[in-house]
């Protein structure tokens, strides 16, 4: 119920338009990637996914910003189901200790029903271009071959909510969800990350 | 005065029914004949727009009936959404967050309150003035001299298309006409009736007899035809429904005359700020999303100067 209360408030603020353009709202499993400008991103993806949908699915989320105060606390692990990944643990070396970690955490948390929505670009950014990927989507999709990855452009959010605040402007926006793609045989991860890059940055300007 | 007791609301409310039904009807009707396939885009628009006449007459109903802050509630609602659109649209960056917050939940709610209680000498300033210089001081404050004078002007329009202007429809309800008292809500009902009733009259002449356009690279579906026959009709359907309104036969067309031709005004205004905005944008970000700006444009135009003419000619 706090759930269903929660998707309410979040589209009733975003008041997004939902596109989508490559692919169908399935129970496939699936790792929705999106581009990340706004404390919003991921209630909003979230909150436009059908009810059903929305139980299976699980964002992945820092552990120093979702574990500070019972609220937070309690959201994560009872409302969200999040899977919580030690910030340190996404860092620019991917072979590290913490790094592998995190990526084990994500293939185990997907079970065998799961699907995951994952900012690849790690950190919010301003809200132009995406950043560089962070490897971990990679080593993600290495561990569980054939694997959907969604992409899904969120549009107007960083001026609904911009980084620094705590008010939403209720402007209106747009989330739209790409064709899928998956990583394929031998190919290699700079190739890989970029490719999943630009299919976020293609649906900018698709119709 | 409410629904229940005044008998010109029971009729103009019974007529507008009345028409919509019979509206209903043909549309269905040609819908049927043609096959619902192979429907023109016109007959589907037709229809589509009478569907929200329906809902639209309905809202109006429930907040008439409940009195005037069911009116006032019901604009400032409109207002809200119709800023959300426009804001939307418009050129703002995050340097404007803290301007844009006092706009959506300081200002809109404020004019709507000084509207409720008819303060006049404050409702009518409040946003040309105040505000107005307010919201220059703040985004000045954000110290981000981007693009300023475009981001504090559409910040400003905003409020005053959406906001200001459109609270004077509300704003009716307060007025007092020479030997009348407060005229209740016969008054913005003739207003809604008129200026909905121009659009659609407009459309429809448009649609049967419109060669010439008037503003092609503004509005390429106004024509001269279209304008001239729509807004004749109007004119005469104000002066139909004189008898629930304080004005004459001839005064209440005069009304309906002015009515229409501020109301087309504020079509073609609202069509140019979309062609700049880039249509694109407008159409899919809004689409399906009600596009109250779209229902109102005429609106926000024909409010403020019915109230004023009327207050000017009538007020007592």
């Amino acid at each position: 119920m706090i759930a269903g209360a929660l998707a309410a408030v979040a589209q009733l603020v975003a008041g997004s338009t939902v596109r989508w353009l490559g692919c169908a709202p399935t129970e496939d499993q699936r790792v929705y990637i999106a581009n990340h400008s706004s404390h919003l991103d991921f209630i909003v993806l979230w909150s436009y996914l059908p009810a059903r949908l929305r139980r299976l699915t699980r964002p992945v989320a820092a552990r120093d910003y979702w574990e500070r105060g019972a609220v937070r606390r309690y959201l994560a692990a009872k409302v969200f189901n999040a899977v919580l990944i030690d910030r340190a643990a996404a860092p620019s070396t991917p072979a590290g200790q913490l790094g592998l970690q995190a990526v084990d955490q994500m293939v185990q948390s997907l079970a065998d029903r799961h699907s995951l929505i994952l900012f690849p670009e790690g950190a919010r950014g301003p809200g132009e271009d995406l950043a560089p990927f962070r490897s971990g989507l990679y080593h993600l999709c290495a561990r569980r071959p054939g694997l959907e990855v969604v992409p899904v452009y969120l549009e107007n959010l960083n001026r609904i909510l911009p980084k620094g605040h705590l008010l939403p402007v209720p402007m209106l926006s747009r989330i739209t969800f790409g064709t899928p793609l998956r990583l394929q045989d031998a190919e290699a991860k700079d190739a890989f990350l970029e490719r999943a890059r630009q299919a976020i940055q293609a649906l900018k300007e698709a119709v | 005065m409410n629904l229940l007791h005044d008998i010109a609301l029971q009729r103009l409310f019974g007529g507008l029914i009345v028409l919509l039904i019979v509206a209903t009807i043909v549309g269905r009707l040609i819908e049927r004949r043609t096959g619902a396939e192979r429907a023109s885009a016109t007959v589907q628009n037709l229809n589509a727009r009478i569907n929200a006449w329906w809902v639209m007459s309905v809202v109006f109903a429930i907040a008439v009936l409940v009195g005037p802050i069911g009116s006032v509630v019901l604009f400032a609602l409109l207002s809200f959404l119709a800023l959300r659109e426009f804001v939307t649209l418009v050129p703002t960056r995050p340097s404007d967050h803290r301007a844009l917050l006092w706009s959506f939940f300081l200002i809109t709610p404020l004019q709507y309150v000084l509207v409720a209680l008819h303060w006049y000498g404050l409702f009518t300033i409040l946003i040309p003035v105040y505000a107005f210089l307010f919201l220059a001081l703040r985004v000045a404050l954000s110290g981000d001299t981007t693009h300023f004078l475009e981001r504090v002007s559409a910040i400003q329009w905003a409020l005053m298309i959406c906001v200001y202007s459109l609270s004077y429809a509300p704003a009716l309800l307060g007025l007092s006409i020479r030997g009348h008292g407060t005229a209740g809500p016969t008054l913005l009902l003739f207003l809604v009736i008129v200026v909905q009733g121009s659009d659609v009259l407009q459309y429809i002449f448009g649609k049967l007899f419109g060669r010439r356009k008037i503003a092609p690279l503004v509005s390429p579906s106004k024509t001269v035809e279209g304008f001239l026959g729509g807004v004749a009709a109007a004119t005469l359907l104000g002066a139909l429904i004189w008898w629930a309104t304080p004005f004459s036969v001839w005064q209440a067309g005069l009304q309906a005359l002015i009515i229409a031709l501020t109301g087309f005004g504020g079509g073609l205004v609202m069509s140019a700020v979309k062609r700049d905005r880039g249509i694109k944008d407008f159409g899919t970000i809004i689409a399906g999303h009600g596009g109250i700006l779209d229902r109102v444009d005429s609106l926000t135009f024909a409010a403020p100067i019915f109230f004023h003419v009327t207050r000017f000619f009538f007020g007592g």
